[in-house]
């Protein structure tokens, strides 16, 4: 029965567009291998570089495959990141390390809650809610650290939020995945992961459906806020200090990240795996053409064309 | 026996339109009861109120005994009422299990969504309506018939009370339509009540108990089928609706040359294989029930929809129309249906609307001309009596029926021979109704031919000099609008009445004739 209709399974490379991030991926991979094995791009060291590098990327978005799924977008995840890496500094230097972690979660829960509110209630578009909070939480973060570093002198912090490694395994390797498994979890297999998926395929028909969708679009970007609050706890550890740059611009690769990975801007479709993929792709790309020795403005033309290529090539012929 | 649902004194106003006047409405547990109307009668309105989508104005609804306190979807399902929602209930990007059980999914045992069993009971619930639908393909790749099967699965996975089917055969082959009746007949036997909306009178008299009839948002009658053969339905519904639009002069048309030719023409899903002509001064109607493929036809003829098949020939040339800009040119324009999205840019200026579709002819390099847009609209409004505070004043501000003079004064801007209007009435209130038929027969003598699609068959009518009769993608028979009045009857209201009851049977004969036609045409 049903020939000829396509199954969302359907055989791997029948349905490459589908899946041109893994492709693309392993494409990338292989032609670095080949080309910059001289200048130590096999490494192992700068293998986990890469993964050191990409980590907050990844955890951020995988929030924001969520927030995408559901059909809003989320631009203030990079200043959150950075005001996030100012209150856990000055919550350490306080109050010590357990109360700098409760700081960075409730800097991230009370600035999602205040774009959540603000999009479901207030009804103002996400993209303007989160465009005008990106410049809030930056400034507050510059006012409140009157725009100076804040070391971080808890070593255990240090280690536990990015700086530390298990054997050769970086901390921050863990933290991608146990997020990333978190993620992938909540979206395929529980009810609230579905109820994401439908609210942003079809808001009216999940609103029939029973869904109640302005509270799953709050919970969303609560979660977002709260990931990139997370992402800015680790910058805080690896760099041993809060400041208000740290983040700065990574709603651009967060965002690459996840449409990369399959994920539509338009809402109802989204992988967490794929979204880890594409924000390992993107620390692959950077970090192979560093090793290439282009110069950054080369770096930012070369990434900038990769990445529509390859989203280019992921779309449905119309 | 208490009732399943018994509706009291329920009114509904949407701005200032009356869609429900005071209307009860009682359905027996193990009945199957049908909801008749035409268009805008309210049967949607009083089942979306039932439904919890709309809360009611005034009124009570009493649920097996129980008395329905809040309105939302939740608490109606809550009760025990289930229904389909025409597709509108689906989300594109989910497979049909996942939406089939959307917010009732399958749990593992460890609380987790349980996918493959969903999938498991989605196709134990398509074998028991022997249909074929893949539970794990996704919805947004399946055609109309396989989502409304979709949608039907949906209803009637939920053990429901009261199951609500609303209009649930306008994309089923008969033979799917047979088995689904089969289904209703067994959950019947179980005790639950079904009510089926349709505009299918053949089907209403097979299946249903009981029917009730609305009409203007008023109660009109309930009784057994018994009561109700199917001229007795038509008359109950038509009433004297016609009002209003019998006092449209339709004159006598002045039939010039042949503008437009259709031979034979078919497009990607409908139309099928459809020829006709219109003349210069004529007015065609297409009459049909939803999914007849009426604006199907309407869109290959405008190239919103090439055509795969067949030939367009206007002014005796056969032209190619694979675009919009080619069906332009070749001086056809579509009003479309969805004035709002399609038709007219809300926000915009009563001019920047009017010249949209003449920037080129009234620039001059690559500036508009304010003077000749000026005047453009100036004469439209004049010509058209659009009522608006100004020129300048956003479309929005406008009424309904102005802003679809709007749109059509956008288009006859553009000089058009032949005029292709969807729906023009749909959405405006009666008075405006008959304006802009007026308009219609006005633009149809000024030399035009037009292609005119309504579901109220008083206004085809009133309109139409031809009607072409079709249901399923074809087209039945042409229909020479002369030739149903009954001349006997002095009372032009009357007359029309009786046209309009003639109507209903040619439609509701070509659906009859479906069967015999998808054996031929397989």
């Amino acid at each position: 029965m049903a020939n000829a209709i396509p199954t969302p399974m359907g055989g791997f490379f029948t349905n490459w567009r589908q899946n041109i991030i893994y492709i693309g991926f392993v494409l990338i991979f292989v032609i670095f291998a080949l080309t910059l094995s001289q200048k130590g791009f096999l490494n192992p060291t700068n293998l986990l570089n890469i993964i050191r590098q990409t980590a907050m990327i990844a955890v951020m978005a995988v929030a924001m495959t969520f927030v995408l799924a559901s059909g809003e977008i989320d631009l203030s995840i990079g200043a959150v990141a950075g005001l996030a890496t100012v209150t856990v500094a000055m919550a350490i230097a306080v109050a010590g390390p357990v109360a700098g972690v409760l700081a960075g979660i409730a800097t991230g829960i009370a600035v999602g809650c205040f774009n959540g509110f603000l999009t479901t209630k207030v009804g103002i578009p996400s993209f303007l809610t989160t465009l005008a909070m990106m410049g809030i939480a930056k400034g507050v973060a510059m006012w409140i650290s009157s725009t100076a570093a804040v070391p971080i002198l808890s070593p255990n912090y240090s280690w536990l939020f990015g700086g530390g490694s298990i054997g050769p395994i970086p901390v921050l390797l863990f933290w991608m995945l146990v997020i990333g498994a978190i993620g992938h979890f909540v979206l395929r297999r529980t009810g609230f992961g579905r109820r994401v998926l439908a609210t942003g395929g079809g808001e009216t028909a999940a609103r029939y459906s029973g869904i109640d969708t302005a509270t799953i679009k709050f919970k969303v970007l609560v979660l977002s806020s709260t990931a990139a609050a997370i992402a800015g706890m680790l910058y805080a550890g690896r760099l041993q200090s809060g400041r208000f740059q740290l983040g700065e611009g990574d709603e651009l690769s967060v965002i690459a990240a996840a449409v990369l990975g399959g994920t539509s801007l338009f809402g109802g479709k989204g992988t967490v795996v794929g979204t880890i993929v594409g924000a390992l792709m993107i620390g692959l790309i950077n970090n192979g053409l560093i090793l290439m020795g282009l110069e950054f403005s080369q770096q930012l033309i070369a990434r900038g064309a990769i990445i529509i290529l390859a989203v280019a090539l992921s779309q449905k012929k119309a | 026996m208490t009732s399943a649902v018994v509706m009291k004194g329920i009114s509904k106003a949407f701005g200032g339109v009356k869609a429900l006047d005071n209307v009860d409405f009682e359905v027996f547990p193990g009945e199957v009861h049908a909801l008749l109307g035409g268009n805008g009668a309210g049967k949607s309105t009083i089942l979306k109120v039932l439904n919890g989508v709309h809360k009611p104005d005034t009124g009570t609804i009493i649920v097996a005994g129980t008395p329905l306190t809040t309105h939302t979807p939740e608490a109606s399902r809550a009760a025990g009422i289930a229904m389909n929602f025409q597709e509108m209930s689906l989300i594109p990007t989910l497979t049909v299990a996942q939406n089939i059980f959307l917010t009732r999914e399958a749990r593992t045992p460890r609380g987790f969504l349980d996918d493959p069993t969903c999938e498991t009971k989605a196709a134990e619930i398509f074998a028991m309506l022997e249909v074929k639908v893949d539970p794990k393909a996704i919805v947004g790749t399946l055609g109309a018939g396989q989502k409304q099967l979709t949608e039907i699965a949906k209803a009637i996975s939920q053990t429901s009370r009261v199951l609500i089917l609303d209009e649930p055969s306008t994309a089923l082959a008969v033979s799917d339509v047979e088995r689904l009746f089969t289904f209703l007949r067994k959950l019947k036997a179980q005790g639950v009540a079904v009510i089926y909306v349709s505009h299918r009178m053949d089907e209403i008299a097979r299946i249903a108990d009981r029917a009730t009839i609305l009409r203007d948002g008023k109660h009109v009658i309930t009784a057994p089928m018994a009561d109700l053969p199917i001229d007795v339905m038509i008359e109950h519904i038509v009433g004297k609706r016609s009002k209003g639009l019998a006092d449209v002069q339709r004159g006598d048309a002045a039939r010039g040359e042949v503008l437009l030719e259709a031979r034979n023409l078919s497009g990607a899903h409908k139309p099928h294989n459809v020829s006709f002509t219109l003349h210069r001064g004529e007015v065609l109607g297409l009459a049909g029930l939803l999914g007849s493929g009426r604006s199907a036809l309407a869109r290959v003829i405008a190239g919103v929809e090439p055509a795969v098949s067949g030939e367009i020939r206007i002014k005796g040339q056969p032209v190619a129309i694979r675009k919009p800009s080619d069906a332009i040119s070749a001086g056809v324009a579509l009003v479309p249906e969805a004035r709002a999205t399609q038709g007219i840019i809300p926000a915009h200026s009563v001019t920047s609307n009017m010249v949209l579709a003449v920037l080129n002819r009234i620039s001059d390099k690559g500036m508009v001309d304010r003077q000749k847009a000026k005047t453009l609209t100036d004469d439209m409004i004049k010509r058209l009596s659009i009522k608006t505070a100004s020129r300048d004043h956003a479309v929005s501000t406008l009424s309904g029926g102005n802003q679809q003079k709007v749109v059509i004064g956008k288009w006859l801007a553009t000089d058009p021979d032949i005029l292709v209007l969807d729906e023009p009435t749909a959405g405006i209130d009666i008075g405006s109704k008959s304006e802009i038929i007026r308009l219609v027969r006005d633009l149809a003598a000024q030399g035009k031919g037009i292609v005119m699609i309504s579901s109220e068959l008083s206004e085809l009518l009133t309109a139409c000099d031809r009607i072409l009769v079709m249901a399923d993608g074809r087209a039945h028979q042409m229909i020479d609008r002369a030739t149903l009045d009954d001349l006997t009857e002095p009372d032009a209201g009357h007359r029309l009445q009786g046209a309009e009851r003639q109507l209903q049977i040619e439609i509701q004969k070509a659906l009859a004739f479906e069967p015999t036609q998808e054996v031929s045409h397989g």
